[in-house]
């Protein structure tokens, strides 16, 4: 076992990684009631062309499975995992992203009884034609849930719009339809691929005694039988750098307007340190263009263009990214024009100054603080950040070295008209 | 173990309450300002924070404002309203970096308590009057976010069912005011009902985190407040439940949502308070309780199906989003569960269980400031003392025949539907 001291945090990291490939990673934190721990794969609805485990072809499954398979490793042969967790006043939870699948708990009594059983709940499969089937209708409710709500496909619609081929487009949860052609064999072939300890990471993060919890990680690793697997074979088709459709109005039962502007990255190959600069750089100019107290904000929000809801994001992934910028309002097309009108102003390095960059760098570092009360967002971000090779807690020391001219060169080189599209939902005739 | 040491400081017009920790990298003010729920208030009480939090007079554009704050390190400000029982609730927090894990070591807490009470006593006015501008602005946004409640299914439908079940108590408002009524609020008129609230409100300060008392205490120097008796709610009127309501509501959308509303009549501070939580955990606020099981696991009508209670008001509420074809069985499953519980159906095990998830949950809640605030202000909402162990072991303490007596007061008083066009009879077959 390895640790790092990060001194200005007060933080110890502890890791290891363990003969099969898991990576396992423990945070001390003293104080807090409870421990909370993620078991993640490096493994989302992205990922839905691969070489299967034994086989030679690429084979394209079923939209969502990944979701339907988080679901499904809930479900054993006596019964319900959530069942046990509860029974050792653990609270457990499962979510799928683009490129992940994590399976957590949080308890402040039995952590290592709740430990041993997220570890052997998620390493041990157990999918039929019954349960399967049996997810559908729950699955399904969820899916309409989401068709409902009118945030969530204006955020899908303004991903579809800017991708032509890359499967981000595609919603998480899939559709009625294509998990209508899920099967256990199916599950068992994604499960087999992508769910191997050298896949996957494992952070703990709470009051634990570090050596014990690492040793019963470390027993119960050498207890199963892994075989070694080679590297995942996935297959994404060439994305072009334009967007796929400049603007898409849906109609739906909503009494306001929404509006997001959504413009497509063009450095998606990125990693490791690289990748967090580019990401930062990129979150400090949103902060800088679009944040409370920016002029744009202020002349946005008196001019009734934009309202509480208004917000701005930027995700960087391996092969895909993007920022947004938008909310309700009463004028989508007036927005939309507003927003895009900014960002172009500031490829000339309008709206950024020094002075400006120098507070914004303070929030964020005071931001990321605040960030790190958050046992969740600990565990759930270094993994992330791990996966796509960087380190959560790199945040501070990159942020303090982000440049004007970074921020300058960052602004000309990602806003690109021809990566800008809209999307908006209006209220339904 | 002790969990969190609250120590209360009586000042002038408010009480300070310190809570002591090293767990955080930043230190929590939050600011507690209740008045008792009714129409003529209501939408003065959800537009001033708004309004308050927009400027004050040293900064008096929100850019100005903004601005500070990013410079004291990103401090997090936010307003919230909330309706505990029949009590309306403002608050004010500010959440700021301890300096202790920056390079720079500019005292940052007492900046934090200045400025809140920048915002709360030198606002943004003269001439007894708001910056009238300023009071413009915010009553757009508060029309509009009184609007998007609509664009929110599962919101909107939780307070329809709120305001057909408790309609003519003051508790069917909601927090965010009523829109036919901020047209007529002017910048002089909530200006006035800012130094009523003021001056008459019961007013909290909670401080948390890695802070020393007395330098607390002589930071809140500017923070003085006229001494008060702030009104008290003190007769409880247990409505008379009749035969229950039905509403079916229809809109274009996908998915029904069914909402269903009893009556407790237990509320907290009452002796059976804590086996009323014991009966929500065990009917349907986790993810082993009764109507998790039955209506999502083994019917699969659902995604979600839960309980959870106003502990103020003595209501219990259920939700679930179905398939409108299959609202009868919905509410015959959840019916069943209820009458479960009634005839003592749960296991010793169910019970276990719920003790240690529900103990857990309180626990892992005073992890984050703000959920211990949330706690703790449980007390001055029921006027009562109880601490956070004393929670927990009340919890412990409550037994399968108090949870059976508690379960034989509930009443259904009212069930929501939120349906599709279609109707409910039509069969749709979508899979």
């Amino acid at each position: 076992m390895k640790n790092q001291v990060f001194e200005q945090l007060k933080e110890t990291l502890y890791f290891e990684k363990m003969d099969n490939g898991l990576e396992v990673y423990i945070l001390p934190k003293e104080g807090f009631n409870k421990t909370f721990a993620t078991f993640t794969t490096k493994y989302g609805s992205v990922d839905n062309e691969f070489i299967p485990l034994d086989n030679n072809k690429y084979h394209r499954v079923p939209d969502g499975i990944a979701h339907f398979l988080e679901h499904k490793l809930f479900e054993k042969e006596d019964g319900d995992v959530f069942q046990q967790f509860s029974k050792q006043g653990a609270s457990a939870n499962a979510f799928t992203t683009f490129n992940r699948t994590a399976y957590l708990f949080s308890s402040t009594t039995n952590v290592e009884k709740n430990l041993e059983t997220l570890i052997d709940m998620v390493q041990s499969p157990y999918f039929t034609e019954k349960t399967v089937e049996k997810e559908k209708g729950i699955i399904g409710q969820e899916i309409t849930m989401y068709d409902d709500n009118p945030d969530w496909r204006l955020y899908f619609g303004v991903i579809e719009n800017m991708y032509k081929h890359h499967p981000v487009k595609i919603d998480i949860a899939g559709t009625i339809e294509s998990i209508s052609h899920i099967t256990d064999k199916l599950l068992y072939e994604c499960y087999n691929t992508f769910y191997h300890p050298s896949n996957m990471l494992l952070f703990i993060v709470g009051p634990v005694d570090v050596e014990n919890i690492m040793k019963l990680v470390r027993d119960n690793q050498n207890n199963k039988d892994y075989k070694e697997q080679s590297e995942i074979k996935r297959r994404f088709e060439q994305e072009p750098l334009e967007v796929a459709e400049k603007k898409k109005v849906l109609e739906m039962n909503v009494q306001t307007p929404k509006c997001l502007v959504g413009v497509k990255a063009k450095d998606v190959q990125l990693e490791g340190g690289e990748m967090l600069k580019n990401e930062l750089t990129m979150n400090v100019l949103l902060d800088m263009l679009f944040g409370k107290s920016s002029e744009n904000y202020y002349s946005l929000y008196n001019e009734g263009l934009i309202d509480e809801t208004f917000s701005y994001d930027f995700t960087l992934e391996s092969g895909f990214g993007f920022a947004m910028v938008g909310g309700d309002t009463d004028r989508p097309d007036e927005l939309a024009e507003r927003l895009q009108k900014v960002l172009m102003e500031a490829k000339d390095g309008m709206h950024l100054t020094e002075e400006a960059l120098d507070r914004t760098k303070k929030k964020k570092i005071g931001g990321f603080l605040r960030q790190l009360n958050s046992p969740e967002f600990i565990a759930n971000q270094f993994t992330r950040y791990f996966f796509n090779g960087m380190n959560l807690f790199d945040v501070v020391p990159v942020l303090e070295d982000i440049t004007f001219a970074d921020l300058k060169k960052a602004a000309n080189e990602f806003i690109e008209e021809e990566r800008f599209t809209v999307c908006q939902v209006i209220p339904k005739k | 173990m002790t969990v969190a040491t609250e120590t209360i400081i009586h000042k002038n017009g408010y009480n300070l309450h310190i809570v002591k920790t090293k767990k955080y990298k930043t230190n929590t003010l939050v600011w507690k300002m209740k008045a008792p729920l009714n129409e003529e208030t209501v939408t003065f009480r959800a537009l001033l924070p708004n309004v308050l939090q927009s400027s004050t007079k040293q900064y008096p554009t929100t850019t100005a404002l903004r601005s500070y704050l990013d410079d004291l390190y990103g401090a997090g400000f936010y307003v919230d309203l909330a309706k505990k029982g029949e009590y309306h609730v403002m608050s004010f927090t500010v959440d700021i970096a301890n300096e202790k894990f920056l390079k720079d070591s500019t005292p940052l807490l007492q900046k934090a308590i200045d400025f809140l009470s920048q915002v709360l006593l030198h606002p943004n006015a003269e001439n007894g009057s708001f910056h009238e501008e300023t009071v413009e602005k915010e009553k757009r946004t508060l029309k509009q976010r009184i609007q998007s409640i609509y664009d929110d299914k599962m919101r909107y439908s939780s307070v329809r069912l709120v305001e057909e079940m408790c309609k003519g108590e003051p508790y069917a408002l909601d927090a965010n005011g009523k829109l036919d009524q901020i047209d007529n609020i002017t910048a002089t008129s909530l200006y006035e009902y800012y130094q009523k609230a003021i001056n008459e409100d019961e007013l909290d300060l909670y401080i948390i985190g890695d802070i020393d008392e007395n330098q607390v205490e002589s930071f809140c120097k500017e923070l003085d407040f006229a001494v008060r008796s702030p009104q008290r709610i003190e007769a409880r009127t247990d409505i008379q439940v009749g035969e229950p309501k039905e509403i079916k509501e229809k809109q274009d959308v996908k998915q029904g949502k069914l909402n269903i509303g009893y009556r407790t009549k237990v509320r907290f501070g009452d002796p059976d308070y804590f086996a009323l939580q014991m009966f929500n955990g065990i009917f349907g606020g986790f993810s082993h309780s009764k109507l998790f099981i039955n209506v999502r696991e083994k019917a699969s009508l659902a995604y979600y199906a839960a309980s959870r209670l106003e502990s103020h008001k003595g209501l219990l509420m259920v939700m679930s989003g179905i398939e409108a074809k299959n609202y009868d069985q919905a509410v015959t499953i959840i019916r069943e569960q209820l009458e479960a519980m009634r005839n003592g159906e749960f296991s010793d095990q169910e019970i276990e269980q719920t003790k240690a998830v529900t103990n857990n949950q309180l626990l892992e809640t005073t992890d984050t400031s703000r959920g211990l605030v949330e706690i703790l202000y449980h007390n001055v909402i029921g006027n009562e003392t109880f601490s956070v162990n004393d929670w927990l072991e009340n919890i412990n303490n409550v037994t399968k025949e108090q949870i059976v007596n508690v379960a034989s007061k509930i009443e259904l008083d009212t069930i929501y539907f939120l349906t599709g066009l279609e109707g409910t009879d039509d069969e749709k077959s979508s899979i």
